[in-house]
């Protein structure tokens, strides 16, 4: 690999950053009109709105680091799949309110985690973001875990669901413990977070809430790898991009 | 949830004689005469509250179905600004459609009746919403002409005689007109844009503007339930009225955004002081209310499979809480 600059690297740092919420957001926007009830659907549209908007000032920042004339939208709409740098967590379809909140919780206790670390960062920007998000996703870590709660304890069905759930999307969750090049280049100078040292408190945390929910914990412990190192994501990305860059890709170049 | 019974009923009145009744019905008619608002505990009748459920549940499944030609779009949004802010505006109107059935729950009819009642088409919606979003530009006009046309008929219903009816419409109104800023600002956008953008602008107005003048219902002379609902002050002003408000307001817009109407006899009456508009397809109006739009089928049936899908994490909420209920006994 050539060599990484470090602000190359922060751009990237950024970006992937950002592509977890935009990508996680995407799929939770994708439940309007579809879930449960009004109240549940609101729920999730606020979190996709959360989600969206911390990729916003991700890109935004990412932009202008690198300097290019760039904006968001840039980073939304016109990178490729290979470009997005996503958790494949955040990717997979939302499949059912179980398999939604069980991905929810997952992703919203690390970014627990996550951002409670980037508040720390040497870097003023990104420890700002890391500080508004904090609030965001301790609400969704929350509402996902009250829901786990529920589905865990509440009827034989709804327990047999969710616990396939956690026990199919468990492979993903590896990933996010896993460190980039650009993510170990800034880590040296105190930047970017060490993700490997949250996965204790991950676990921890996890097992606390899905003891309350009478589930089991899984002990499969292989992880599916790719979206976040390499862009080598699931047969899904695709049309989550196609989707979402359809109109700019139809229309390069306008103003909307 | 859907299935909450612990909605407020209407205290029981042991049923009056004719005498009394009279009575009852001319104090009654005496506070609305006298623009007091009438509030839920009190004594109304029955065809008062009918009228009064039937349409504010039609106005709250509207709120809800509306969310899907929306809804069609968020994922598609062309830069991420207009995607929060589509999402925004979706959710607002699901807190719309919330907020009127709990006042409309306050009438005694539970939301699950309601819901059930849209469901097996009971219930009506308003039509607008049986015709697709088709394109990006359906975002702004939706916003523009539709949320228009909605807040023409909801700044009058805010003076509405029902108390918790009249004080939900003044605080969804500012949000509705919140709204059509923004579906106009989008406009304006594709209309400073390229020569695709203006077409797609016009493609779409070419679609929703007739829809749109049809939302305020049929003519004063077909309207069949508009002289009771004027004298109860459910109605402010009659669908004719409105709809020539709506066209006055719109057409100065129009013609900012450089787009064309879709009617040959739209043109300033000196005379009049307003604008004459052409006569509106009530075959098509029926058609689409009877059932037969382009997305009727469509929309109830993704009502009923997103509930339908549902009730498995419904049961699960009401088995959970039970357990907890007990254990607190316990």
């Amino acid at each position: 690999m050539t060599e990484l600059s470090k602000q190359k690297a922060l751009v990237q740092y950024a970006a992937q950053i950002g592509d977890n919420g935009l990508i996680i957001g995407h799929r939770m926007s994708e439940w309007c009109f579809r879930a449960p009830s009004i109240e549940m659907e609101m729920a999730l549209m606020n979190c996709a709105l959360d989600l969206i908007g911390q990729a916003r000032e991700l890109y935004t920042y990412a932009a202008t680091t690198q300097g290019e004339g760039k904006t968001e939208d840039d980073f939304a709409y016109l990178r490729d799949e290979q470009d997005f740098r996503n958790a494949l967590l955040t990717e997979v379809p939302n499949g059912d309110w179980g398999d939604t909140i069980v991905r929810l919780f997952f992703m919203s206790a690390y970014n627990k985690l996550f951002f409670t670390a980037l508040t720390s960062s040497k870097d003023s920007e990104l420890a700002a973001i890391g500080a508004k998000s904090l609030k965001e996703v301790t609400y969704h870590l929350r509402f996902s875990s009250e829901w786990l709660i529920r589905l865990g304890d509440g009827t034989e069905e709804s327990h047999t669901r969710v616990q396939n759930s956690i026990d199919s999307l468990w492979a993903y969750t590896g990933e996010l413990f896993t460190m980039t090049d650009a993510e170990n280049l800034l880590l040296e100078d105190g930047i970017a977070v060490d993700v490997t040292a949250l996965k204790a408190d991950w676990v921890t945390l996890v097992a606390q809430i899905l003891e309350q929910a009478t589930l089991t914990f899984p002990t499969n412990d292989w992880a599916q790898l790719g979206g976040k190192a390499k862009g080598q994501h699931t047969e899904h990305m695709g049309y989550i991009i196609t989707d979402m860059q359809y109109m700019q890709r139809r229309y390069p170049g306008c103003e909307w | 949830m859907y299935g909450d019974t612990s909605i407020q009923k209407p205290i029981e009145i042991a049923e009056p004689t004719s005498e009394e009744q009279a009575r009852l019905e001319e104090i009654f008619q005496q506070k609305i005469d006298d623009n007091i608002k009438i509030e839920p505990q009190e004594w109304m009748p029955a065809a008062y509250r009918k009228t009064l459920v039937r349409q504010m549940s039609q106005h709250a499944h509207s709120e809800v179905i509306g969310m899907q030609p929306e809804g069609n779009w968020i994922t598609r949004a062309p830069s991420l600004r207009r995607k929060v802010i589509l999402l925004a505006k979706i959710q607002d109107e699901g807190g719309h459609g919330l907020y009127i059935y709990s006042s409309a729950e306050t009438l005694g009819t539970s939301r699950a009746e309601m819901i059930e009642q849209l469901q097996t088409g009971k219930a009506k919606y308003s039509s607008i919403f049986n015709y697709p979003a088709l394109s990006w530009a359906d975002m702004g006009t939706i916003g523009w002409l539709v949320d228009g046309a909605a807040i023409t008929n909801q700044v009058a219903l805010s003076r509405c005689s029902y108390g918790p009816y009249s004080r939900a419409m003044i605080r969804i109104c500012k949000e509705e007109s919140f709204h059509q800023r923004q579906g106009y600002e989008l406009l304006l956008s594709l209309s400073r844009g390229t020569d695709e953008q203006k077409e797609m602008l016009q493609e779409s107005v070419n679609r929703f503007w007739w829809p749109s003048l049809m939302m305020f219902g049929p003519n004063d002379s077909d309207s069949p339930h508009s002289a009771q609902s004027m004298k109860w002050k459910i109605k402010r002003k009659s669908n004719d009225q409105l709809r020539q408000e709506f066209v006055d307001a719109t057409v100065p817009q129009a013609e900012f955004l450089g787009i064309t109407l879709p009617d040959p006899d739209l043109k300033w009456n000196e005379e009049r002081g307003h604008y004459d508009y052409g006569e509106i397809d009530w075959e098509e109006f029926g058609n689409v209310i009877n059932g037969n739009g382009p997305c009727n089928k469509q929309r109830v049936a993704n009502h009923l499979k997103a509930h339908e899908d549902g009730a498995w994490v419904r049961e699960a909420a009401a088995a959970y809480a039970e357990k907890q209920q007990n254990k607190q006994v316990a």
